[in-house]
């Protein structure tokens, strides 16, 4: 399956760590602007993906594309400056915690856009407004609850608006109308801004409610089962696994 | 409520019947089931196993736990099971537990090793770990020249908490420590100096013996267990929250960001801990001296003058320098290095102090011997 215009292209990619492999003979392709789910039983290697896509970790083999430029084949500088364009945010938050919210924030912003402190201090505000933290500027990550630790790692995975969002897992553990509120955050920057964003999820409302398109990786047979738009495929595709997947094990 | 019962019928030949009453829980003595499992697995021409339940009163696991047993040496022993005789409820819970398949370990997964591979593996990974801390150190110094010509990223406000930390914060265990160090050396002095009449001397061991070494190496074990594991414990943390990811993706070096500050804070506050531990070793030694021994205070210090020269508190500084680096290193060394548990951090702050004792106790020795010869 080949979207329009693809943003980022998987070609043939297998990952793992150390000896062992964990998803092979990957071929897929995230189009610009799209919301793109990388779904799949626990422990299936998705987050292993996703290390892989953000530059973190070496693929065993095969490339990984951005606008036709392959992550791995390029120079360390180059890797530094695509790197630039992701924003990531990890399973668990991975807020700074020897900082504040708006510390962690700032911190990309004064390193890399070379903001003044004070204009990126005002930066950091309107991004954690977005996410609805205003006032929490000064508390520090271990002050506050799991879902606003997850949505101030939206903030500043996007502090520095970037091109390709990553989102590892953000709904899970959220309350459904947290879970609600975050997804419609994840529409309007991809319709304000024109983020592609890629979410690494097994949460079905997330999937099925806002993603265009989407990957389902297997555990035993270690690949891809399907790609599509995640709605096709429940209905639709003939893999019955992942018919069941999608709607709870129902069919 | 009587007690489990556990009684093997043979109603027909090739059929076995478990007859199974009484209260069967985990709380209750339940009945041995060998007799039971060895009749189904060692059973010559069994061809169909069933239960009979009617005067079981109330059950749990206990007795779930033992119909799965048997449900399983039966299938295993190609013996029909007929589960019509055990109630309903505990039908369901035996069918939910047969769903899913028992994973089966795949070869690779836990190779069986033999003695001589495991050597060999050992091996590969002792080489492997040493090239990593040699790739570590490189990091290291090529992120110093970085910060030396202004261009590492580390904010200069971590740089003083960590200064503090280290420095300041460290100063009442290191006057303790350094006190008693003092105090005992006096002590194992004076017992043999006393012999000879030679009480004064008291000074010039506690001067020499704390200037030129045991400053500097309680110094470096007291920073070991307090510093090194810190550093561990912190930036292993931090890689167990991906923070440390989280950084690499941002394209800020975690080695700029993190270790530098660290290495520079020791290396900047160990020659001055140890300074400060040679006073406090001193005025241990003189508080023995002057109070057992029948040595005036001025007399004492004047003594202590005599006996040590710059060379000997500089050549203890450097010590103290060098301890400090590695001390820093290997805290950091094993921070980053920490796998992906809370256990691991455990492991990489116990690692920590252990390497950095080690090599403290190394760098004394060389450096002691390169002192010798350099005659200093």
């Amino acid at each position: 399956m080949t979207s329009a215009d693809p943003h980022i292209l998987f070609e043939d990619v297998s990952v793992g760590y150390g000896d062992r492999l964990v998803q092979r003979d990957l071929n897929f392709s995230i189009g610009r602007s799209e919301i793109f789910a990388i779904m799949g039983p626990s422990g299936c290697g998705k987050s292993t993906l996703m290390r892989s896509a953000i530059g973190l970790l070496k693929p065993f083999t095969g490339r990984i594309l951005y606008a036709e430029e392959s992550f791995w084949d390029a120079d360390r500088e180059r890797q530094q400056i695509l790197m630039r364009s992701f924003g990531v945010m990890y399973q668990n938050g991975a807020l700074w915690s020897s900082m504040s919210l708006a510390e962690n924030i700032m911190l990309p912003l004064t390193e890399f856009a070379g903001l003044t402190g004070d204009h990126a201090m005002e930066i950091a505000s309107l991004k954690l407004a977005f996410v609805g933290l205003a006032g929490f500027e000064d508390y520090y990550p271990s002050e506050i609850s799991g879902g606003m630790r997850k949505r101030a790692a939206i903030a500043r995975a996007m502090a520095l608006d970037p091109e390709t969002l990553f989102l590892d897992e953000p709904s899970a553990g959220l309350d459904p109308i947290s879970s609600r509120l975050l997804d419609e955050l994840v529409v309007n920057l991809r319709d304000s801004l024109g983020t592609t964003v890629v979410i690494v999820s097994h949460e079905l409302y997330s999937i099925l409610g806002i993603c265009d398109n989407s990957v389902f990786l297997d555990t035993e047979t270690s690949t891809m089962l399907a790609s599509g738009n995640p709605r096709l495929l429940r209905d639709e595709c003939e893999n019955r696994q992942v018919r069941q997947f999608l709607t709870r094990g129902g069919q | 409520m009587s007690a489990a019962q556990l009684r093997l019928n043979h109603p027909e030949a090739g059929i076995l019947q478990i007859q199974m009453s009484g209260s069967w829980t985990l709380a209750s003595d339940l009945p041995s089931t060998n007799a039971a499992e060895q009749a189904v697995q060692g059973a010559q021409g069994l061809s169909r196993l069933c239960f009979e339940t009617g005067n079981l009163e109330n059950w749990d696991s206990g007795l779930v736990n033992v119909v799965y047993k048997l449900a399983r040496h039966a299938r295993h022993a190609d013996v029909a099971l007929d589960l019509s005789g055990l109630p309903k409820g505990l039908r369901d819970l035996l069918e939910l537990a047969e769903t899913v398949a028992p994973h089966q370990e795949s070869s690779e997964h836990h190779p069986d090793s033999a003695f001589f591979a495991e050597v060999g593996e050992e091996a590969v990974a002792f080489v492997r770990s040493v090239v990593d801390i040699l790739r570590f150190v490189g990091g290291v110094a090529v992120s110093m020249g970085r910060m030396l010509t202004g261009r590492a990223r580390y904010r200069a406000s971590d740089l003083f908490v960590i200064l503090q930390q280290v420095g300041a914060q460290a100063l009442p265990i290191v006057s303790l420590i350094s006190l008693l160090v003092g105090l005992i050396l006096a002590f194992v002095g004076a017992v043999q100096l006393e012999q000879f009449g030679g009480d004064i001397y008291i000074a010039n061991l506690v001067g020499l013996g704390m200037v030129r070494d045991m400053g500097a190496m309680m110094t470096g074990v007291i920073m070991a267990g307090r510093t090194g594991a810190a550093y561990a414990a912190e930036i292993g943390t931090m890689t167990v929250n991906e923070e440390v990811d989280a950084l690499r993706t941002m394209g800020i070096s975690p080695i700029d960001f993190l270790v530098v500050p660290r290495i520079l804070a020791l290396i900047l506050m160990m020659p001055l801990l140890t300074l400060y531990a040679d006073l406090m070793g001193i005025l241990g030694g003189a508080l023995v001296g002057t109070t057992l021994f029948d040595i005036g205070v001025y007399e004492y210090f004047r003594q202590t003058r005599s006996a040590i020269d710059l060379f000997d508190i500089f050549g203890g500084m450097f010590k103290g320098l060098v301890y400090g680096a590695i001390v820093a290193v290997s805290g950091c060394l094993r921070g980053m290095e920490c796998g992906r548990s809370s256990a691991a951090v455990g492991v990489a702050t116990t690692s920590a102090v252990v390497t950095g004792i080690v090599f403290i106790v190394v760098a004394c020795a060389v450096l002691t011997v390169v002192y010798n010869v350099l005659d200093i």
